[in-house]
């Protein structure tokens, strides 16, 4: 692909940084993945959630969505996942029935939102992106008032949703006080009070710190492994990488790429990245014919970028051949390829960019 | 009961309400403090006074003597009389601090000038009443003997007619900004299109803004006349009931306008700007502060057909005059008009993201 690219973002996420025992995690990575995808082949016969055929928005002289094609299967978290203004928010609206699309099929749970909307309302489960709620209402007082708009057979039980969403301690602060965490949480409690078959979840943590965010993962992979449909978009690819079964990237309203995470990673050729400097600067093509080495480039800094298949195989195999070539490394870091990476492959841009 | 949606909406927004300060201050705090500034400025003084001045010469001394000396005696005008320099006089003319000023010349014989502004009916009585004194002060005698009997309307000062339009104009605008201005604001931060995203119907969600609406409207009605009774002895001729059946009846109406404001505004600015637009107009036109017969003839139908002229007219009624709330059929007709229709329309046009 193009090689006027810049440098590989070094990813900050906990759970991919290493230098050296990359070997191990991959191995741990490819466990998920085989149990993913034979999860995933089971579900192919099933209903689709969603299905979305020929989808396009327009307003005025904006196209938000340009012809989207997309089935979203039941029970499985599914993500969209692009930059700013790549048309994610305005395609799950749709999905919601809150905005009506210019033109093309939305299929949700086999319903059509002109015909059976008020169906589909009490079958979905909402959380928009930043939603201001009422301020002087208390956490519980919210949840209960909400409640009552569902059938009180179906509707979840307020206390429940309170543990479940760990607002217990503040069911008696006014929804004003709470913090941005708190609040995020509360509306993913909203969301899941009519105990959806889908919930939508539009950049849930967008604005968390690290532990509130860490927090709602853990809360929304529960109801995950409870059967519910998950939808939720993100421009955060680790947060993609974490809940979702299948990501459709998606950028100025189409879609650029659908499959699992490590699907779509191995796509761009090769699992893990390996940024090397050496004292002695070497050309690309000094490595590029190493075992195990996928590809090889310089990158911005003079440093070289390797992609690679199995790191157990190619940095033993690196070392040799900096040896022979009486280089040092002085910096070598290897680590596994994220859905950044992917983004950064297809488009030329990062996601984070505007 | 606690289990449905339209209670619960009810209950959230009164809630919300009870735990806004401000809120509270303007619904009920705000009225009470403009019936008092109104009642101290225009409160019972006996007759009132109006100031003239007398211009300095040679003449001044005696002249002002003449009018203070009988003035409290006869006639239901008392003049304030003080004397002053010609330069000042004119000033205060000008001003309004005086309406009349009275130049007896430099000597005896010397035509009396009575200087005033026709327009003012005010300046105009105390022109007549400063020459009286002065013609019967001369010598002249009255050729037909007369007696006064005076005799002050129940319901009729001014405090007792301001009183209703007040309440009328404080309804109007709780109906239009507690509907308005919540829903704009809700529109805006996207609570709207949460809302819109539940099985809530949407109807219970704009209906409860109308019950927690006329939950206080009692309270308000109740707290003013109280007040107005309690400090100026405003009494309600007719029955109370009527006067809160209206005023329920006229929030009601008030709130489909409301609901207009709100249909489609995107944010509280554009809510604001078409809320005064609505009640700033109907405040100065519907006879809240001064009476709206003193628009031109051509503009009285007009008048008259809005909802706040509706409203306060039967209002006054029923509050001045003793009448029943039914004998109102025009009136409420009118409001009943209002009421419906501006909330149809604003059905049609409401926007919920």
């Amino acid at each position: 692909m193009g090689s006027s690219r810049r440098s590989i973002t070094i990813f900050a996420c906990p759970h991919y940084t290493s230098a050296f025992d990359g070997a191990a995690l991959g191995s741990e990575h490819g466990r998920r993945e085989v149990a993913r995808r034979s999860r995933i082949v089971g579900l192919e016969t099933m209903e689709a959630a969603i299905r979305l055929q020929g989808l396009v928005k327009k307003y005025d002289d904006v196209t938000a969505v340009a012809g989207l094609d997309l089935e979203v299967r039941r029970g499985e978290c599914f993500g969209l996942l692009g930059p700013n203004g790549a048309g994610k928010t305005t395609t799950v609206e749709i999905m919601e029935g809150l905005t009506k699309p210019t033109a093309g099929v939305v299929e949700v749970l086999g319903l059509r939102w002109d015909k059976d909307g008020a169906e589909l309302r009490a079958r979905i489960g909402v959380t928009l992106q930043e939603t201001k709620l009422f301020e002087k209402l208390t956490v519980e007082e919210t949840l209960r008032l909400f409640r009552s708009f569902y059938d009180p057979g179906r509707a979840r039980d307020v206390e429940t949703v309170l543990r479940e969403l760990q607002l217990g301690e503040k069911r008696q602060a006014w929804v004003q006080k709470l913090s941005g965490g708190q609040r995020q949480r509360l509306a993913v409690a909203l969301g899941v009070m009519g105990d959806p078959d889908i919930l939508f979840l539009d950049e849930p943590t967008t604005g968390l710190d690290p532990q509130s965010r860490r927090a709602l993962w853990d809360t929304i992979s529960a109801l995950r492994a409870r059967g519910k449909t998950v939808v939720l978009t993100t421009h955060y690819m680790d947060e993609a990488e974490f809940l979702c079964d299948r990501v459709a990237v998606v950028d100025h309203g189409k879609l650029i790429a659908l499959g699992s995470p490590a699907q779509l990673i191995d796509d761009i050729g090769g699992h893990h990245l390996v940024e090397l400097s050496t004292d002695v600067p070497l050309a690309p093509e000094a490595v590029s014919d190493v075992a195990g080495v996928r590809s090889a480039r310089a990158d911005s800094q003079g440093s070289l970028a390797l992609s690679i298949g199995e790191p157990h195989v190619a940095l033993p195999a690196l070392f040799t051949r900096l040896a022979t070539r009486n280089a040092k490394p002085t910096r070598l870091v290897s680590r596994a390829a994220t859905l950044d990476d992917v983004f950064l492959s297809l488009t030329g841009r990062t996601l984070r960019e505007d | 009961m606690t289990d449905s949606p339209l209670f619960a909406l009810t209950m959230a927004r009164i809630r919300e309400f009870a735990r806004e300060p401000g809120a509270v201050f303007w619904t009920f705090g705000f009225p009470l403090l403009i019936t008092v500034a109104l009642g101290i400025a225009f409160r019972d003084q006996g007759p009132p006074q109006q100031r003239v001045a007398v211009l300095e010469g040679p003449r001044a001394v005696e002249l002002a003597a003449a009018l203070r000396g009988e003035s409290k005696d006869k006639g239901n005008l008392l003049l304030a009389v003080e004397i002053l320099p010609a330069d000042v006089a004119a000033a205060r003319l000008r001003a309004g601090a005086v309406v009349l000023t009275i130049d007896g010349g430099a000597r005896a014989g010397d035509p009396i000038v009575y200087r005033f502004d026709p327009g003012r009916p005010d300046a105009r009585g105390a022109r007549r009443a400063a020459d009286e004194q002065l013609q019967r002060w001369a010598g002249r005698r009255d050729a037909l003997p007369t007696r006064d009997e005076t005799a002050v309307a129940r319901g009729g000062r001014y405090v007792d007619w301001m009183v209703p339009g007040l309440l009328g104009m404080q309804l109007l605008s709780g109906a239009l900004w507690g509907t308005a201005w919540n829903i704009v604001n809700a529109r805006q931060r996207r609570l709207l299109k949460r809302l819109a995203a539940t099985p809530m119907r949407r109807g219970h969600y704009l209906l409860s803004y109308r019950l927690a609406g006329l939950l206080f409207v009692p309270l308000q009605v109740a707290v003013l006349f109280l007040f107005a009774r309690l400090t100026f002895g405003v009494h309600v001729q007719g029955s109370l009931l009527s006067v809160f059946a209206l005023s329920l009846f006229g929030s009601w109406s008030f709130a489909g306008l409301g609901l207009l404001c709100a249909a489609r505004a995107q944010n509280s600015e554009t809510a604001n700007g078409l809320v005064n637009l609505v009640t700033l107009p109907m405040f100065v036109l519907c006879g809240v502060f001064f009476s709206s017969n003193r628009f031109p003839g051509f503009v009285q139908p007009l008048i008259r057909f809005l909802p706040l002229s509706a409203f306060n007219e039967a209002l006054r009624h029923i509050v001045n005059d003793g009448a029943s709330l039914l004998s109102q059929g025009v009136p409420l007709s009118i409001l009943l008009g209002w009421g419906v229709l501006s909330a149809s329309v604003a059905l049609r046009l409401f926007r919920w993201t």
